[in-house]
């Protein structure tokens, strides 16, 4: 009967109880109290002078998750216009790169993005730095790109462009293609069909992928360690200072990441009720 | 009076090397309701399709109004589809599915002076307004305006998808299997419907189905096909009084195909028995396929008839009883409301006006037979049967 | 016209395939660099990877890194399989509640998930450890007398492995769920009119239909944890620790070319296997499509 194999699940619901409840609660009971375990709103209140971390988080996350979807769109809207064979090869070309640690990748960016790295090497050889200091008098022997907000934000997008690229893509691909066929035979030309019937009907694949891309771009700390050179802190560092560094403070940490759940919450709660094609992000 | 619209001319079709158009030349006249019928990838959909813009022949030419437009995609020409399954715009409301066409700018060539310019023309509010209002009184969905179109019925859904092509007043709307669907009754109904759109609008129809009922009930051009090529057409009356050949006699309508020869003007002789008919032109001696309609064959007694045989089988179907008759091991459908019982001995009379000769073709022998209603049935249980055609089967 | 936008969209897919591999290519390029900058190219050598199998405490983390990922993923797929089949058994309702409790570790931050994780290990340790501390009893078993001391928990593999367990189930669930949901509801009626039990059923029937969705979930668990790194880095504790977290240690100081190589080795590996799942996977599509005529 329908009961019996619903309590296959009963162990599941209980490790979920176990391991995926009781944390938040934890992280609720330490962000509502102090050291000594007495309620308070103190670590909300002194969230106050870490405005400015929480500004350029938001700041950065939301220029990278425009970037992936500027990049982001437009490929799927290309894959999901090719030959099967092709789409079967290009999906696991774009998914490939995650299998590769993400501190690896990013960590490669450095050596590109060094002063003397690959980039800069590269505008050496073909003259750039001589033709700007020809033009404008300077003395550039290199672009300082790493460790600045900018290498944050380009470090961000890769690790995160996948996440756009599938669920748009996979929603797109799922259009019917006899609503573009019946567009096309009331008139609409490829500019009016992708305004009126593909655009629209591929908002919850955006949405989706929106928030697959904010979501951990507005909590990362590793990406801003290894290309922000430390210097520019985001709520990821926060964190993880207050927690294992050395500002030991799980109190503040808790109230911070509480901050941060409801931030995930809000863009659950939207995915779920508009969004679409997020299971195809998770299927290889 | 009618004025040719769209001609098809020697128009071939093929995929991978499988042929799927087999020099079809057809041409459609104005204001006709002319549908294309036959099984399942024969040919139909694809004809429709090459029609509507969605296809280019791969050689032979289309024409609308003695206008070559193999080139012309799907937007520009005056030509509509009814999708099978509909094809409704999900994101928008009934009203919005209905006005689409409409709010697309259109270029219209306008002469200014001497000179011909072309500009976007928008209509207005009030005009899409009215457009959509009355073709949604047309086909009888007035008030359904700001409905989800996925909260409506079937029935519901196809009159939006009519209403759809129809306001852009189009001349020739193609409609694809559009009633498939629908559930007999309501596909009686919407059968008539659709019959008293394309007259009241003067439009010209061009409608796919496989239902040899469908097709003679509406249409006032019936072409049939199978295997890429055109099998025969004509009216309705015509299609079903006189079939060109084995595969049309088949198709429409029950038929008892047999093998005979003409003896001469009026005379056709099947079973070494010779019978009246009306039929001329043909060589002496020449074999053709003789067709007899099962409600054309009276039953009469053993001695008196002018064949004999042995009931094998009957089923009360209602209006009348299907009954199996075996004649020198050839089984004849016979529908009559008289009862012969299973083993019975009968004898039949078949008047001249009820025996129609046809050419012999590539269809000759495979059907009319009734010892089963399908093909399918014979191949079931034969294990080596491999129908030709395999490998890359392309939808009608 | 079109072909001109064929060439266009061909050469954007290009260039963004190439800024998504471009940190990879040269990590494989580099990993074969005789010097030991990860800049300047000094010539064709496999020092470092000669190096890498040398190296005790990246080798170490390569090993923890595959072993809990592994065994998180087994256990994973085993659960979420289950759980997955127990919970689109049930009412709408109920499964919609709980299914939304499982997608919090999904679309949670992973540092929210680690912390989380964290807080409620060292929470319970602390208050386990006391125990310890204090209470031992002596067991008296046919003349021998055991002293029976409870161990004092701290991060380490174990809860490590929990909190992979534990954000891996999720992707399974969601890999298994589409399958059943579009399983024919029938299959099991029939197996049952046919005389199997329950339990019967679901080995016969309902698994081989969800296998795909096993399989790729299995995969997509895996790819999770070889990609982890917050989430370990927050309760593995001090003893333990994967290939991320060694190279994030590292990350302060220089990185020494032997990563390049071992990331090389685990890239080709999966590449080879990603390689081999697809050509097989699309064998498998072409023979049904041949079958289904």
């Amino acid at each position: 009967m329908k009961h019996k194999r619903s309590l296959l699940a009963l162990p599941y619901v209980g490790w979920m109880a176990l391991f995926v409840v009781s944390p938040i609660i934890m992280v609720v009971i330490y962000a509502f109290t102090t050291a000594g375990f007495e309620p308070t709103a103190s670590n909300f209140t002194s969230m106050g002078t870490y405005v400015s971390i929480f500004a350029r988080s938001f700041q950065l996350a939301l220029i990278a998750t425009v970037i992936c979807l500027l990049i982001g769109y437009p490929i799927s809207y290309v894959m999901a216009k090719e030959g099967p064979g092709f789409q079967r090869v290009a999906t696991v070309l774009i998914m490939l790169p995650m299998w590769v640690n993400f501190l690896l990748r990013t960590y490669s960016w450095m050596a590109i993005l060094e002063n003397n790295g690959l980039l800069n090497q590269l505008f050496d050889a073909i003259g750039l730095f001589d033709l700007i200091n020809g033009l404008f008098g300077t003395d550039l022997t290199y672009f300082r790109m790493i460790r600045t907000q900018g290498a944050v934000v380009l470090g961000m997008v890769y690790n995160y462009l996948p996440f756009m690229i599938l669920p748009i893509y996979s929603v797109i691909l799922k259009l019917d293609r006899s609503l573009l066929e019946a567009a096309q035979d009331l008139g609409a030309n490829s500019a009016h069909v992708f305004r009126r019937v593909i655009f629209p009907l591929s908002l919850p694949g955006v949405l989706s992928g929106v928030t697959m891309v904010f979501v951990p771009s507005v909590s990362t700390f590793a990406i801003s360690r290894l290309l922000g050179g430390g210097t520019h802190m985001m709520l990821g560092d926060l964190i993880e200072q207050q927690f294992l560094g050395g500002a030991y403070n799980p109190h503040l940490g808790s109230a911070i990441a509480l901050v941060m759940m409801l931030i995930v919450i809000v863009c659950m709660w939207v995915m779920n009720r508009f969004g679409q094609g997020e299971e195809q992000a998770v299927v290889l | 009076m009618s004025k040719e619209l769209i001609r098809l001319s020697d128009c071939v079709m093929s995929y991978d090397g499988d042929v799927v158009l087999d020099h079809i030349n057809l041409y459609i006249n104005d204001r006709e309701f002319l549908t294309l019928l036959g099984p399942s990838g024969c040919g139909k959909t694809t004809t429709l399709r090459i029609i509507g813009g969605f296809l280019s022949p791969t050689a032979g030419d289309v024409f609308f109004d003695g206008v070559r437009i193999n080139d012309v995609p799907p937007h520009k020409r005056a030509v509509n589809t009814v999708f099978q399954k509909y094809a409704l715009f999900p994101h928008l409301n009934v009203y919005e599915n209905v006005a689409f066409g409409l709010r697309i700018p259109r270029t219209e060539t306008v002469e200014q002076g001497e000179k011909t310019i072309s500009r976007k023309v928008k209509l207005s509010r009030q005009e899409i307004h009215n457009r959509v209002m009355e073709m949604l009184e047309v086909v009888n969905l007035k008030g359904f305006e700001r409905r989800s179109v996925s909260a409506l019925s079937g029935g519901q859904q196809q009159r939006v998808a009519i209403a759809r092509a129809l306001v852009n007043h189009p001349k020739v709307l193609l409609l694809d299997e559009p009633l498939g669907a629908l559930d007999m009754r309501l596909r009686k109904d919407m059968q008539g419907e659709l019959k008293r759109i394309q007259r009241e609008m003067g439009i010209t129809f061009v409608y796919v189905t496989h239902d040899q009922e469908e097709a003679l009930a509406m249409s006032d051009t019936v072409v049939v096909m199978d295997q890429g090529k055109i099998q025969q057409i004509g009216t309705p009356e015509d299609i079903y009084n006189e079939p060109k050949n084995a595969f049309v006699a088949d198709f429409i309508g029950e038929s008892n195909i047999l093998d005979g020869v003409m003896r001469a003007d009026g005379v056709v002789e099947i079973f070494n028995r010779r019978f009246p008919c009306l039929d001329k032109g043909f060589a002496p001696d020449e074999p053709v396929d003789v067709v007899i309609r099962p409600e054309d064959v009276d039953i009469v007694d053993p001695g008196s008839g002018q064949l004999r045989g042995t009931v094998t089988a009957v089923t009360f179907k209602g209006v009348h009883y299907d009954t199996i008759v075996d004649f020198y091991g050839f089984k004849w459908l016979i529908q009559t409301t008289d009862f012969c019982p299973t083993g019975s001995d009968i004898g039949i009379q078949i008047d001249p006006d009820g025996i129609h000769v046809m050419r012999k073709s590539q269809y000759s022998g495979l059907f009319g037979d009734y010892s089963s209603y399908s093909e399918e049935y014979d191949e079931i249980g034969d294990a080596d049967y491999v129908p030709d055609g395999e490998e890359d089967g392309h939808e009608a | 016209m079109k072909k001109q936008r064929r060439v266009g969209s061909r050469l954007f897919m290009a260039l963004v395939f190439l800024f998504l591999y471009a940190p990879i290519l040269l990590m494989v390029v580099f990993s074969f660099n005789a010097g030991n900058s990860n800049v300047v190219w000094q010539g064709f050598s496999l020092r470092w990877y000669e190096a890498l199998f040398q190296d005790r405490s990246i080798m170490g983390s390569v090993y923890t890194t595959l072993l809990v990922s592994l065994l998180a993923t087994v256990a994973a797929t085993v659960a979420g399989t289950f759980a997955a089949v127990g919970f689109y058994s049930m009412r709408r309702r109920r499964r919609n509640a709980l299914l939304a409790v499982n997608n919090i570790p999904m679309t949670n931050a992973d540092i929210v998930t680690g912390v989380s994780l964290c807080l409620l290990f060292v929470a319970v340790f602390g208050f386990w450890n006391q125990f310890a501390a204090n209470y031992r009893f002596t067991l008296n078993l046919f003349g021998t007398v055991y002293r029976i001391t409870f161990p004092q928990l701290s991060l380490g593999f174990g809860t490590m492995l929990i909190a992979h367990i534990t954000f891996n189930i999720p992707y399974v669930i969601l890999s298994v769920g589409p399958k059943l949901r579009q399983m024919d509801g029938n299959l099991v009626d029939a197996a049952r009119d046919l005389g199997c039990t329950w339990m019967g059923a679901f080995f016969k029937v309902i698994l081989p239909e969800i296998k795909p969705g096993i399989i790729s979930g299995a995969l997509i668990a895996f790819t999770m944890s070889v990609d982890d790194f917050v989430i370990s880095y927050f309760t593995a504790g001090t003893s333990v620790s994967t290939l991320a977290m060694e190279i994030y240690g590292m990350a302060r100081r220089r990185i020494s070319p032997e990563i390049n190589a071992i990331s090389t080795l685990l890239f080709v590996v999966v590449l080879a296997l990603l390689a081999f799942h697809n050509i097989r996977e699309s064998r498998a599509q072409r023979a049904a499509a041949r079958r289904a005529y």
